[in-house]
């Protein structure tokens, strides 16, 4: 077989066409896969919480600020943020008694005689903004992700109500809103520290027992609060990356 | 003239084919895919922006002082000074935008102070706890404490 000139340009020229429009598309495809890492590196923030075990006083008005300002569904009763109590048998650390009625909104009911002698604390508990999130692993489609200053969030025009990421979660923090049946999840007041201000929790938390915190701020309390604490993140055993710090947490909580 | 693709017409048809479907996919790809899709990462850039433009409720600590010199200052020193106005005071944006047209709600200093200072076992021992009942029995709590300045 023989091949003149004139055949080989166009077939050559037709190849070329086809090879760049190809890598066009295989590029629109790939889009979706950015190098988050990078994206992650550029940003200005990376937000995290510190909770202190030892101040907080359950009086829930983190709860009740949370529902207020994110217009969280007052019932059926779904969180964002809750607040549990432990009663730890001195004998008995793997079995606690934990209770949350109403997830604290209304506070706490004093603890019956017979619960007294166990050692008792509050737990305030919320997204832990993993960075590296099951719940967002498991979505289908895209609508739930970690942002690039470290913040878990949902994209509700975009979410199908699947529930996968309900299962997912380890830490029991995602619903779906009854009335839009899409998932609802703390966004840890994104709208707030995107304008400077703190989250409506740490707003109303009378005693600091939670705080915002940039982990990329040099002179962020957080730091301080990392380096003299003897600090827990929940379930470490999941490799979650979860940036909420517990300081002075029990050993028996969940 | 020679024709180098003569014998290999049915290969060219399957490449007219897979070149079709291929088109086919992008087109169909790029109309289900939101704009924005992939831009930051495997979602739509967009939302962050839907995320962030909320309203907050809470006005944040900063915004009171703007109005209220005396309040902070009155707080300043005592038990209460590093607590946020709107833990106690509530909510409270709309009227530190519009202070004419809302009015922040009276608050009953019975189940207000009790909300933090009711006696619970599960409270950390050095926060400051009363049963009511025994401690002020059917008194306003503001009647022997100012709010503000609660030390006795
Ligand atoms: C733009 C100015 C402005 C800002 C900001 C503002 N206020 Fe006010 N506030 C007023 C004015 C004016 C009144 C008096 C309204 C009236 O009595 O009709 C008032 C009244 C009040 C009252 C009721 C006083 C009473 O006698 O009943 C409270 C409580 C209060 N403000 C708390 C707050 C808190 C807490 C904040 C911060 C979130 C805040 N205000 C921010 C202007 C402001
Ligand atoms: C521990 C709870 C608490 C905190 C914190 C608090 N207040 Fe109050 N404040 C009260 C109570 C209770 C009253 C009495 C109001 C009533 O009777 O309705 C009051 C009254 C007021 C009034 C009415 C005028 C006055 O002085 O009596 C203003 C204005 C006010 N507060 C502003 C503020 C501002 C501004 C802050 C933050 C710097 C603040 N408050 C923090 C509980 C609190
Ligand atoms: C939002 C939670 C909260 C509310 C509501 C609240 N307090 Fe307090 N109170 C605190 C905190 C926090 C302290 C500081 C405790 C400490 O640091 O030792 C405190 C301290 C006190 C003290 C101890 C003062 C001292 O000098 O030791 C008294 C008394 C007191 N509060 C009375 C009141 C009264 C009366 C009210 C209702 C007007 C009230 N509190 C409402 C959180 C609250
Ligand atoms: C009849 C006056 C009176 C009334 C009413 C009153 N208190 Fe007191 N309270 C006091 C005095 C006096 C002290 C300081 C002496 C003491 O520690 O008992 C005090 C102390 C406190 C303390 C600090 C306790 C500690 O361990 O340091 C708290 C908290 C407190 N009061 C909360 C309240 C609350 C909440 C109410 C409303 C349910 C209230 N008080 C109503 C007179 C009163």
């Amino acid at each position: 077989m023989s091949v003149d000139r004139r055949e080989l340009i166009r077939t050559g020229g037709k190849l070329l066409v086809l090879t760049t429009v190809a890598a066009r598309a295989v590029e629109h495809v790939m889009a979706g896969t950015v190098d988050a890492i990078q994206r992650e590196l550029e940003a200005e923030h990376w937000w995290a919480m510190a909770i202190d075990i030892d101040k907080c006083i359950g009086c829930g008005g983190c709860v009740r600020a949370c529902k207020t300002e994110n217009d969280v569904p007052l019932e059926p009763f779904y969180f964002r943020t809750w607040v549990e109590r432990y009663r730890v048998p001195a004998v008995d650390e793997e079995h606690p008694h934990v209770d949350s009625p109403n997830g604290g909104y209304d506070g706490f009911p004093a603890a019956s005689q017979a619960d007294s002698e166990a050692k008792s604390f509050f737990v305030p508990k919320l997204c832990n903004h993993c960075a590296h999130s099951p719940c967002v692993q498991v979505c289908p489609v895209g609508a739930t992700f970690e942002s690039p200053d470290g913040v878990v969030l949902v994209d509700k025009t975009y979410c199908l109500g699947c529930r996968y990421c309900v299962q997912a979660c380890p830490y029991g923090c995602r619903f779906i809103d009854p009335r839009t049946h899409t998932v609802d999840k703390c966004t840890l007041c994104y709208h707030r520290i995107s304008r400077g201000l703190t989250t409506a929790c740490c707003e109303v938390c009378p005693t600091g027992a939670r705080a915002l915190g940039d982990l990329k701020d040099p002179d962020d309390p957080i730091h301080e609060f990392l380096r003299t604490n003897m600090v827990h993140v929940l379930k470490p055993q999941m490799a979650t990356g979860a940036k909420v710090y517990y300081a002075d947490l029990d050993g028996s909580v969940r | 003239m020679p024709q180098p693709l003569k014998d290999a017409r049915h290969l060219v048809r399957m490449a007219g084919l897979f070149l079709v479907a291929g088109v086919g996919f992008l087109v169909l790809r790029s109309a289900l895919i939101p704009a924005g899709f992939g831009e930051l990462g495997h979602y739509r850039s967009g939302a962050l922006d839907d995320n962030a433009r909320v309203e907050p409720r809470f006005a944040g600590r900063g915004a009171c002082a703007e109005c209220h010199d005396l309040a902070p200052e009155e707080l300043a020193g005592g038990a209460h000074a590093a607590i946020g106005c709107e833990a106690c005071h509530g909510p409270l944006a709309g009227h530190a935008a519009d202070p004419d047209t809302e009015v922040p709600p009276a608050l009953d200093t019975r189940s207000l102070c009790a909300t933090c200072h009711a006696a619970e076992p599960a409270k950390p021992g050095w926060f400051p706890q009363v049963v009511a009942a025994e401690h002020a029995g059917d008194d306003a709590c503001d009647e022997c404490h100012v709010p503000h300045q609660p030390g006795v």
